[in-house]
């Protein structure tokens, strides 16, 4: 179901944990379709130093959280509003189509998490 | 690696016997049943033959059973036929919330077309209340079909007592056995049925293939047409081979039925009781007793089903899930979550079915490499801490 690049980042998913003094936080899913992603991110100089995620989800949704931290990592805040879950999904070399709405949602947590660093700014 | 199938209750391999009487078969007899030169009558033979050990295996008479091409097919037959054949006298069917979809969704269909449908709700476990059934009973009321055990949780229904309500009120039952024959005592009289589901592959016969018990004198209507097979219930050219397949694995059924369940129940305990010991915040779910010998299913709290069942899948280990997203139609088990289940708790469903190529090594396997997996998806899952089992 799922090919070679999925499984190798759901077996080894990178950068899974949290950020205990992350600068922000996004949460995207719900328990009705049964993926839920949360993003942190650290901030310094406009970049984000450090990104990392947890996820109470299928394959597709623990690999395409493990592909978005590895996008959004160095990347300028602006450079990280323009990843799409698009974007995540061609990394892995495509997700199988019944994925591809309701697990293929890293990029909006990613989102998320830079409006509430945004949100603390001011 | 090690390959571990704990998922009989999807399917099941063919017994060595089953194979070696098809292989003689497929070379020997290909004749057409209802022609009658030599070879038409040898394969009516094997035919019949078949016939009288499906009807053994649930205490019917030989002219009761009708083979099908699956249990789905029986169910549709059981549901649809009673209907069409009954609906001058009324259109009210009684069901309940947890059947298969061979079931349900012939019944939503029927609520489409005329008929008016009841759903029955089900208990914590999953468990149809008889009271409630006869609650439901209405003078229209003419088919309650209800199903032996849950092809999910593996409880099991008060059959006896909700086919005596129906007898009491005229009105005809119908139970879904593709789960519960073979595993659990199955006879038509002491559970009453009217009409009996029951499938060839579940019980290590090929896939394909089905029958269904009609007791004598009730009427269905056909939903194929044809060439009058299985005296016009289900015309269509006999599936032979896949017949004969399902009378050797019914006669298998009966001949190792106490041996059989007694071990794998005795392998079913262990596991769970391992995996109640050894991981925390686990759910059992179904009926703890009245279940199939062969069933235990669970909900792992904080982590998603169909990522268990792809970690379990690396380890060589093959189960099912609720989940939503380990189904094509990506909706969760209706199953559990009629039985009340938390969300959370239907995504994070593991089904674990065993029987006959398990042993304990398999067990103990299993239960050496789940507690870890469930604690690596745990160790990264946001819902941690947020609700408990």
């Amino acid at each position: 179901m799922y090919n070679p690049t999925v499984m190798d980042h759901f077996e080894n998913p990178r950068n899974v944990g949290e950020i205990p003094d992350a600068d922000g936080i996004g949460e995207v899913g719900n328990l009705s379709c049964g993926d839920i992603l949360k993003v942190y991110v650290k901030v310094v100089d406009g970049k984000l130093e450090d990104v990392k995620y947890q996820t109470f989800g299928c394959g597709a949704a623990v690999a395409s959280g493990s592909m978005l931290t590895e996008l959004a990592k160095g990347k300028t805040v602006e450079e990280a509003m323009k990843i799409t879950n698009n974007d995540v999904a061609e990394a892995l070399n495509g997700l199988p189509p019944q994925k591809r709405h309701c697990s293929n949602l890293a990029a909006d947590a990613l989102h998320k998490a830079l409006e509430d660093w945004r949100s603390k700014q001011k | 690696m090690r390959k571990i199938y704990m998922d009989y209750s999807a399917t099941t391999p063919l017994h060595p016997e089953v194979i070696a009487l098809m292989t003689d078969v497929m070379k020997n007899v290909f004749g057409n049943p209802s022609s009658l030169h030599s070879f038409g009558r040898e394969a009516k033979k094997y035919l019949d033959e078949a016939r009288q050990k499906v009807a053994d295996l649930i205490g019917a008479k030989f002219e009761e059973i009708y083979f099908t091409g699956g249990g789905t097919e029986a169910d549709n037959i059981a549901v649809f036929g009673t209907a069409y054949a009954h609906r001058k006298k009324g259109k009210h069917i009684i069901t309940s919330a947890v059947e298969h979809h061979a079931v349900l969704d012939s019944c939503a269909k029927l609520a489409k077309s005329g008929f008016e449908v009841t759903f029955l709700p089900v208990d914590q476990y999953g468990m149809v209340d008889p009271e409630q059934v006869k609650k439901e009973i209405r003078s229209d009321t003419i088919l309650i079909s209800i199903m032996h055990a849950n092809n999910e949780t593996g409880t099991i229904q008060p059959i006896e007592e909700i086919s005596k309500i129906a007898k009491e009120h005229d009105v005809f039952f119908h139970t879904d056995c593709v789960q519960s024959v073979g595993k659990i005592p199955v006879n038509v009289d002491k559970l009453g049925a009217d009409l009996i589901t029951l499938s060839s592959h579940k019980i290590y016969g090929p896939k394909g293939v089905g029958a269904l018990y009609k007791r004598k004198g009730v009427r269905v209507e056909p939903l194929f047409y044809g060439g009058g097979q299985e005296r016009k219930i289900r015309s269509g050219t006999e599936n032979t081979l896949g017949i004969i397949g399902f009378g050797k694995a019914a006669e298998i059924a009966v001949r190792e039925f106490d041996i059989e369940n007694t071990r794998v129940k005795g392998l079913r305990d262990r596991l769970i009781k391992g995996v109640l010991e050894k991981i925390p915040d686990v759910r059992l779910n179904g009926h703890p007793e009245k279940r199939l010998p062969n069933n235990a299913h669970f909900s792992f709290a904080y982590v998603e089903g169909e990522s268990l069942l792809l970690s379990l899948d690396m380890k060589g280990i093959a189960v099912s899930s609720g989940s939503a997203c380990s189904s094509s139609s990506l909706q969760p088990s209706h199953v559990l979550t009629a039985s009340g289940l938390p969300q959370e708790l239907v995504h994070g469903s593991v089904r674990f079915t065993l029987g006959r190529e398990n042993t304990e090594e398999d067990v103990d396997y299993v239960l050496s490499v789940l507690p870890g997996i469930v604690e690596r998806f745990r160790s990264f899952s946001p819902l941690v801490g947020r609700k408990t089992v």
